[in-house]
């Protein structure tokens, strides 16, 4: 995915070293490596697919095969520090479920998602008529597994409704850097083509 | 050819039979003991300078120590030389591998069928009751007598992976890793039911005589076969049994009687008959008995987690397989999230087969990949790659 790189770096600078790390849809294990590497944290990884779990077992990362919808039940409280579902929560099926989820098992949650907000979608829907397909949307309606899209804006009162506090948001677009933005801006519902989030629950310290 | 305890040079011969004096008994979690405990095992490889890559096999119910190598009685290769030998996963090159015969075994283990040395005579049902947690205290007394302080890694599947789990519980500061395959943290009540099934099988033999069939020098084969064939059925799985027998005849039509019409008949009734010619019947009812008792969280104050905390350095794999009825996944699953409660590193892999339960030693090359992903990287970790 286009920006990978930069969303990793960004996700790498939230995390504090030697922290306890939870990787929900950890793939073949490369954001729990770059982490221990850079962070030296204690990583773990739920990963769907064999194949992906069996890549980061080469790599010496513990990770479990399971269903971020279905397994997050099986995580004790408070057992990290951090919980990161990077591009995966618009896949899930209870999207609700899981953000209260990450923030029972883990103090902080780092969430990334694509913007449906974006110009370029809102432009495509807009003058073409047709659902968008850009670099953080690749997939055509058909086969995408992007099966509840929101924008910027939705995600910020999604986190209202749940008594969730945004610590710190940040833009990613076009490849560049993150930026650090305010996840309110009507502006940035525009602009920013990804969004990476801190979490934590409103009146934890 | 046995040999006596506390002997270094044990390390670097091919395993053997190894015998503890009466000064040394184990002592069982019934609180009986066995005095003159003799364990056959194999080994393959060499341990090096540091100690460090010393690996323990554990053999399901009715394995044996010939991991790797041919099994003298049967003469067929080793059970698991899809994951033991040269290029393999667990490679005699790099690792010291172990393999021992559990505590009331069969195949050179003392087990019922050994001679008791109060009377002179084969134990019978007078052997004690063993459990899982027995036959590794047993292991124990091997690698102890081996000048082994800390396993790389202890690796087993079904009730291998019962005992797997039972040293991630009991001596957790003795292993480096642990790979728990096709296993349960306790037996479920259909798994009971089966092996009630074939321990009855055996008791209505009439030649099985108590139990006491050694001094009239028969054995109850008809009762063993039985069993055997019965449990052969919960190895498996209905899409492999399909696949691979469907409805075809043995001959040209129905015999219209009670011959091996079909296929699946004849296969099973070879399986039977081959068994009784390398297992004994008392060891199959001791043997099943204890992985019936096991049921790791009861004996760890009621929670699967509590076995685990002290297990919390130790790097885990679990393995499952999608058709494996016997230890289904959802038993695989209940482990890892004890583990994951318990703090502990662990990893989980469910393998796509329809092979049932008896793919962890067939030709399964996702669980070799995985295995060997697992092994290299602990390895490196360990610095014994």
């Amino acid at each position: 995915m286009t920006g990978a790189s930069e969303s990793f770096r960004e996700i790498v600078s939230l995390v504090r070293p030697g922290a306890r790390v939870l990787d929900i849809g950890c793939g073949e294990g490369a954001l729990l490596e770059l982490l221990t590497g850079e962070r030296r944290v204690d990583g773990r990884g739920l990963e769907i697919s064999p194949l992906g779990v069996q890549a980061c077992l080469s790599r010496g990362l513990a990770v479990v095969q399971g269903d971020a919808d279905r397994d997050l039940a099986d995580f004790p409280t408070r057992a990290f520090d951090y919980a990161i579902l990077s591009s995966t929560l618009q896949q899930v099926r209870e999207p609700k479920t899981v953000l209260a989820e990450l923030l029972r098992i883990a103090e902080r949650a780092i969430v990334s998602l694509p913007n449906f907000g974006h110009w370029r979608v809102r432009l495509s829907l807009l003058a073409r008529g047709r659902m968008p397909v850009t670099a953080s949307l690749a997939e055509p309606w058909w086969s995408t597994d992007n099966i509840h899209l929101c924008t910027l804006k939705d995600f910020t009162l999604l986190c209202e409704e749940l008594d969730i506090r945004i610590e710190r948001a940040a833009a990613l677009a076009d490849g560049r850097p993150a930026r650090r933005i305010d996840p309110a801006s009507a502006l940035e519902n525009w602009r920013a083509e990804q969004a990476i989030y801190l979490l934590s629950r409103s009146g934890s310290s | 050819m046995s040999r006596d305890v506390g002997l270094q040079q044990l390390v670097g011969v091919d395993g053997g039979l190894i015998r503890f004096g009466a000064d040394q008994p184990l002592t069982l979690e019934s609180g009986a003991q066995l005095k003159g405990l003799e364990i056959a095992y194999r080994t393959y490889g060499k341990l090096n300078p540091t100690r460090s890559n010393a690996v323990l096999v554990c053999h399901a119910l009715t394995l044996d120590q010939h991991v790797a190598s041919v099994n003298p009685l049967t003469g067929k290769p080793g059970w698991w030389s899809q994951v033991v030998g040269p290029g393999r996963p667990l490679d005699p090159d790099k690792h010291f591998i172990i393999c021992s015969n559990v505590v009331g075994g069969c195949m050179g283990t003392t087990g019922p069928s050994s001679i008791d040395p109060d009377t002179g005579r084969a134990y019978g049902l007078s052997f004690p009751m063993i459990t899982i947690a027995d036959m590794v205290r047993a292991q124990v007394m091997l690698i102890d007598a081996l000048g082994i302080e800390t396993l790389f890694t202890v690796v087993g599947g079904s009730m291998g992976g019962m005992q797997v789990l039972q040293w991630a519980a009991d001596y957790p500061e003795r292993i480096y890793s642990a790979i728990c395959i096709a296993a349960a943290p306790r037996h479920s009540a259909q798994n009971i039911a089966f092996h009630e099934v074939g321990r009855q099988a055996i008791m209505a033999d009439p030649n099985w005589q108590g139990g006491d069939y050694a001094k009239s020098e028969v054995r109850p084969e008809k009762g063993l076969a039985v069993a055997r064939m019965a449990a052969h059925i919960t190895y498996l799985s209905e899409p492999a049994l399909q696949r691979k027998f469907g409805r075809e005849l043995q001959g040209d039509g129905l015999s219209w009687g009670f011959d091996a019409d079909f296929q699946v008949e004849s296969y099973l009734r070879h399986q039977g008959a081959s068994f009784v010619d390398r297992f004994d019947a008392n060891s199959y009812l001791y043997i099943t008995r204890a992985v019936d008792y096991f049921d790791l969280a009861a004996a760890k104050g009621g929670t699967l987690a509590e076995a685990f905390t002290a297990a919390r350095d130790v790097r885990f794999c679990v393995l499952s397989f999608t058709s494996d009825w016997l230890y289904p996944t959802v038993e695989s699953r209940s482990i890892v999230r004890a583990l994951n409660a318990a703090g502990a590193r662990a990893s989980f892999v469910e393998i796509a087969t329809d092979k049932g339960h008896d793919a962890f030693f067939l030709d399964e090359p996702v669980m070799h990949d995985a295995l060997r992903g697992f092994l290299d990287a602990a390895g490196l970790a360990r610095g014994i790659a």
